[in-house]
């Protein structure tokens, strides 16, 4: 791995991840739209919680839920079906004709993603913090650290995977990011413990990393959440450090697949499809 | 002349929504993600419920719950807005940044209005498909409480046509702000969504917000259409949660069914004036600004 290699490839992660960083400065109508707006659904469920008084933690649930959606949105607009977006619009060929890795093209997609999202999960953590007066604890926030950012690897390792294809759904990929919305909420527990799914179900949702990493939050953010913890905080991390690496390396291994079908079938650079 | 030639443009726009919508994909594929996405919505608030009553230790059976068709019901018939608001904002970022033809639209010689209403009407129907199933599931998985027998029919079908309307035309003003939003400005029916959600006692009482946002739900049309709808669908239900609390638990109990359908069309027509100008406004400074063949696909 030579000098200039590794260079180019950082220069490449920094050369996409920069029009989404500057992009969300130069049209700063997202402030709103992504901040404030989605507030409401959140505010909802934890009026739904407070109607029927149920047990106060249930709200922080909400609140912290309503922030990690941000999260998964972004990996299903913004990473899962950017590639194909790209190949409308026709940068693509771009991408692929430049002498980079195509990793790095979908790294620099994440961490620009990751910039403006994290501010807004977190700008819906804070408010909702406030607003619903939820009482958060940070016992361990070394391990909280540690949970997020396996967490963040594994799930954008998932888009990166998804990114690839969704390429070969062609027209299905904006369907597939519709279809992948409320029933992840659902079967990830965004706005409920996932332990009363049931153990398989539950056990079946952790093959998306969120699941697990909502979990650990819960009972880290918490201090009656582990008793409505899925698995112990360490197991959760263990299991989100395994799927982090599966991901990144499904992501790699469908990127070359997508590229050289895409290839031989002469679909890389059709448009409308 | 003119209004046959509208209804060409809607009747064609709404054929090129169809084919836009569910040509991509087999029949059944596309009849299972029309099925999927609103029952896992569903379970959101059926699991949500659940838990409340696990954990409170009530020993309550979820389907004896007035208060769970109440929520059943009005998170059903809330699909139409999140759809239709989203289906119509949706058009003009599809058209202009995906497939890039809004300009060509623009210059057609059609009334563009009725094109954006056709496509809106593709997305009611599909949406209609999902609420049905929805409700079909609720009454007979998990005891939601409609009984056909005593459904207020006339009433329902009004209010469910009015509310449609209103809908509709609040989705054309936000289609006319989407002329000046980004392609992330689709988070704007998301958000507005959430604020008729939040707001109109979806799926809890207006009466559980604070005193001044149940100021704002009173002047919301959608508060007016949810409370019509479900007292059309199961005025039973309806009655057992009004008995259920010692005081006006919907914050609606005071108005008759007449006055609530008065409520809903005047809130339609004035939503309608607004909506109008707000489309225009917008349409006016997208092509001052050079908008209408913008992309922003970063």
């Amino acid at each position: 791995m030579s000098d200039t290699w590794l260079m180019r490839n950082l220069r490449a992660v920094n050369g996409r991840a920069y029009p989404r960083i500057i992009g969300s400065k130069r049209e700063p109508s997202w402030l709103f739209f992504d901040i404030v707006l989605p507030l409401l659904t959140v505010a909802a469920y934890a009026y739904i919680y407070k109607f029927n008084n149920a047990q106060e933690q249930f709200i922080g649930y909400v609140v912290l839920g309503g922030a990690m959606t941000a999260f998964w949105l972004n990996i299903l607009w913004s990473m899962a079906s950017q590639l194909y977006w790209e190949k409308e619009i026709g940068n693509l060929q771009l991408y692929l004709m430049a002498p980079i890795s195509r990793m790095s093209i979908l790294a620099g997609m994440a961490v620009g993603g990751l910039f403006f999202t994290t501010l807004r999960a977190t700008s819906t953590l804070v408010i909702g913090i406030v607003v619903f007066s939820v009482a958060f604890t940070l016992s361990n926030p070394l391990m909280i650290l540690v949970i997020f950012v396996v967490t963040m690897i594994a799930l954008y390792g998932m888009g990166m995977m998804f990114a690839s294809l969704y390429l070969l759904f062609g027209r299905e990929a904006y369907h597939m990011s519709n279809l992948m919305m409320e029933p992840v909420y659902f079967a990830s527990g965004f706005y409920f413990p996932v332990k009363y799914l049931g153990f398989w179900a539950a056990a079946g949702a952790s093959a998306i990393p969120i699941t697990l990493g909502l979990d650990a939050l819960r009972q880290l953010f918490f201090a009656a959440g582990s008793g409505d913890a899925f698995l112990p905080v360490e197991t959760e991390a263990a299991i989100l450090c395994v799927l982090s690496v599966v991901f990144v390396f499904l992501a790699k291994y469908s990127l070359d697949y997508m590229e050289r079908l895409g290839k031989t079938s002469g679909r890389l650079t059709l448009r409308w499809q | 002349m003119a209004v046959k030639s509208d209804l060409r443009t809607f009747k064609n726009a709404a054929w090129l929504g169809w084919q836009m919508e569910a040509n991509w994909t087999d029949p059944f594929l596309f009849a299972t993600y029309s099925i999927v996405k609103p029952l896992a919505g569903t379970l959101i608030l059926v699991f949500m419920y659940l838990v409340i009553i696990e954990t409170s230790g009530s020993g309550m059976e979820m389907a004896d719950s007035p208060y769970f068709t109440y929520m059943f019901i009005g998170n059903a018939f809330y699909m139409y807005a999140a759809e239709v608001l989203f289906g119509v904002t949706w058009v003009i970022h599809d058209d202009r940044e995906h497939y890039m033809t809004l300009k060509q639209v623009y210059i057609a010689p059609i009334n563009f209005y009725a094109y954006v209403l056709g496509r809106a009407a593709i997305k009611i129907a599909i949406t209609t498909v999902g609420v049905l199933i929805t409700l079909v599931f609720g009454v007979l998985a998990l005891g939601v409480g409609i009984d056909l027998g005593s459904v207020d029919w006339p009433f329902f079908i009004i209010s469910l046509i009015v509310g449609l309307a209103c809908i509709c035309i609040l989705g054309l003003a936000l289609g006319g702000i989407s002329f000046l939003t980004a392609k992330h400005g689709e988070g704007i029916n998301e958000g507005i969504a959430g604020v008729f959600y939040v707001l109109s006692g979806v799926v809890f009482p207006i009466t559980a917000l604070p005193t001044w946002a149940q100021s704002v739900s009173k002047v919301l049309p959608v508060t007016y259409w949810m409370e019509a709808l479900r007292r059309g669908l199961s005025p039973d239900a309806m009655d057992q949660l009004k008995a259920s609390y010692p005081y006006d638990v919907t914050g609606l109990g005071g108005f008759d069914n007449v006055f609530l359908m008065l409520v809903l069309v005047v809130s339609s027509v004035i939503f309608f004036v607004l909506s109008l100008g707000i489309f225009r406004y917008a349409d006016l400074i997208a092509r001052r600004k050079g908008k209408i063949d913008w992309t922003s696909a970063y």
